[in-house]
């Protein structure tokens, strides 16, 4: 009984460990996604206006560049699940799948700056035009390893008895794989779309650099307002980012609920 | 039949292999060229590589590198500090305010970067932090530290709570506890924690870029390759640094994850014996 009261401060203290991260976290996290919602009701003198809003909802370009990006995302990320399932589905049937399956992701280890611009380099060395070809390519290049990982880590994880009770009960292959396997992959399917889609929408300098500056995308146009000083617009930009962000991640946990430490599993 | 199927399965995986190799493999090859467009007109050379340290822009170059070590060690040095502390904290928490603060913790992880860079920028003009280097380790403190909590709660929830009770049982006092009972045995989590925060910090380039300042002439190895690299196009000696950067990263990448394979394999290995 006596150790036990001897203890219990020493549990407050344990507890006390997180007051320093969580006044951080308050600080440095939480704060400024307030500040972003703040400022997308303040005009540049700091008053109270919904004129920020009427600009942004108003303005054909702003709506253009996003119709745009979600436009360049929904190619990307059905172009990275065309292109990648087959390289998961076919991993996951070899013995030494998950060992071949490193080869695909190293890439992602590269920084995306130095692997846009290397791709950049070939294409005009190759005379190829830059412009929305180019930036798709460059999208697919970046993302292809974030499809290809969660649905290979989905697929290998099936257990194959499923398939084999279905081919013991006469499905001939096609059935079997969209019966069994397509269903029990889902999961893997919906995290590889928003680990590609999110950040294909909102990515800064690719689609600058593989076009020329001649597409603009929704995350290039967040920084540009801000450059320019226009906290108010950047700041709805930035919320409806937030948006897509909130909805995806929590389509993606309903899912699967690992999901977000797949997103860095490279190490 | 089954032969033609699983040649072709083969050919397709090596072509996107191929595609996805195709310009790492070229720009290593073309580093040798000392040119910027694919071609060994100038004959096979190490030039490339010597204007690295030759080139009139070699200064801004390795400070740049000095800049990215300095940020990365101070930031994840401090991350991991903070979140291994953070973590024994959260731990003991109760159920809700712990998962209401996992959930925060979460939130830089999942946020697209663009908007975490932002509303730090914001934050920071608001409340008139001095530009440069406090800027840019309060932003790189706040995307690392995530991690290194997402590496250490994991092996705080599979230690058995009954050896840090034996050792205060036995006598030792709660700080000796700490640190010769709990501490080495989160140790891997804190070690792959402080790798990730490093790494992130390394690699990143956005929140960078954005709240570096113009007036300060910070750059970072990624923000130095954008502002230069964006007006002219790439320079031989960029083909050289990019090689060098591939190669580490190769090599890193591929020893870690077999290493990681080999150590679950063992473990398999074990379990299965039993």
């Amino acid at each position: 009984m006596k150790a036990k009261t001897s203890r219990k401060p020493f549990r407050l203290t344990k507890k006390a460990f997180s007051v320093l991260y969580i006044l951080f976290l308050l600080l440095f996290v939480v704060v400024p996604l307030v500040l972003i919602l703040v400022n997308a009701f303040l005009d540049n003198d700091k008053n109270l206006t919904l004129e920020n809003f009427k600009v942004f909802f108003s303005s054909s370009s702003s709506l253009v560049v996003l119709a745009n990006s979600l436009l360049v995302g929904v190619i990307t990320t059905l172009l990275c699940l065309i292109i990648g399932y087959p390289v998961a589905y076919i991993l996951s049937k070899m013995s030494s799948g998950k060992i071949i399956v490193l080869l695909y992701i190293i890439p992602m280890g590269v920084n995306f700056l130095i692997r846009t611009l290397a791709t950049k380099a070939i294409f005009i060395a190759m005379g190829v035009e830059l412009g929305m070809g180019t930036v798709i390519f460059g999208m697919v290049y970046n993302y292809l390893p974030f499809m290809i990982l969660p649905l290979h880590t989905t697929l290998a994880g099936i257990d194959k008895s499923y398939a084999e009770a279905a081919q013991d009960l006469g499905a001939d292959k096609a059935t079997v794989f969209l019966k069994t396997t397509l269903p029990l992959s889902v999961s893997g399917i919906l995290s590889g779309i928003t680990m590609v889609f999110i950040p294909t929408i909102s990515t800064y300098a690719i689609s600058q650099l593989l076009s020329n500056g001649k597409i603009f995308l929704f995350g290039d146009s967040i920084q540009l307002s801000f450059e320019q000083g226009m906290y108010g617009v950047g700041s709805i930009m930035s919320i409806v980012m937030l948006i897509f962000v909130l909805v995806s991640n929590f389509v993606m946990n309903k899912f699967n609920r690992n999901g977000n430490a797949v997103r860095r599993s490279l190490w | 039949m089954v032969k033609v199927k699983s040649f072709f399965e083969k050919f397709y995986l090596a072509v996107i292999l191929a595609i996805l190799y195709a310009p790492i493999i070229l720009l290593i090859i073309y580093s040798f060229s000392n040119s910027s467009n694919f071609n060994f007109d100038k004959g096979f050379s190490f030039d490339a590589y010597i204007a690295i340290f030759k080139s009139p822009k070699s200064p801004d170059l390795w400070s740049a590198v000095g800049n990215t070590f300095l940020i990365a060690t101070v930031s994840s040095v401090i991350a991991t500090v903070m979140g291994t502390f953070a973590s024994i904290g959260i731990f003991h928490l109760g159920r809700r305010s712990r998962r209401l603060v996992e959930n925060v913790n979460q939130f830089p992880i999942i946020n697209s970067e663009i908007v975490m860079a932002v509303s730090l920028m914001i934050f920071f003009v608001t409340f008139a932090f001095p530009e440069g280097y406090l800027r840019l380790i309060i932003a790189h403190i706040a995307f690392c530290t995530p991690y290194v909590v997402l590496n250490v709660l994991p092996k705080l929830e599979s230690m058995d709570p009954n050896i840090y009770e034996a050792a205060l049982d036995l006598g030792a006092n709660p700080f000796k506890a700490l640190t010769k009972v709990m501490f080495p045995i989160i140790t891997p989590g804190i070690v792959s924690g402080f790798v990730m925060a490093f790494l992130m910090s390394m690699d990143d380039f956005i929140i960078t870029q954005i709240n570096k300042g113009a007036s300060t002439g910070i750059n970072t190895l990624s923000t130095y390759i954008y502002s230069d690299a964006r007006v002219q196009g790439l320079e031989p000696f960029w083909y050289a640094i990019f090689s060098i950067i591939f190669v580490i990263v190769l090599a890193a990448v591929l020893s870690v994850n077999l290493v990681k394979i080999s150590k679950q394999k063992k473990k398999d290995k074990e379990a299965g014996a039993k």
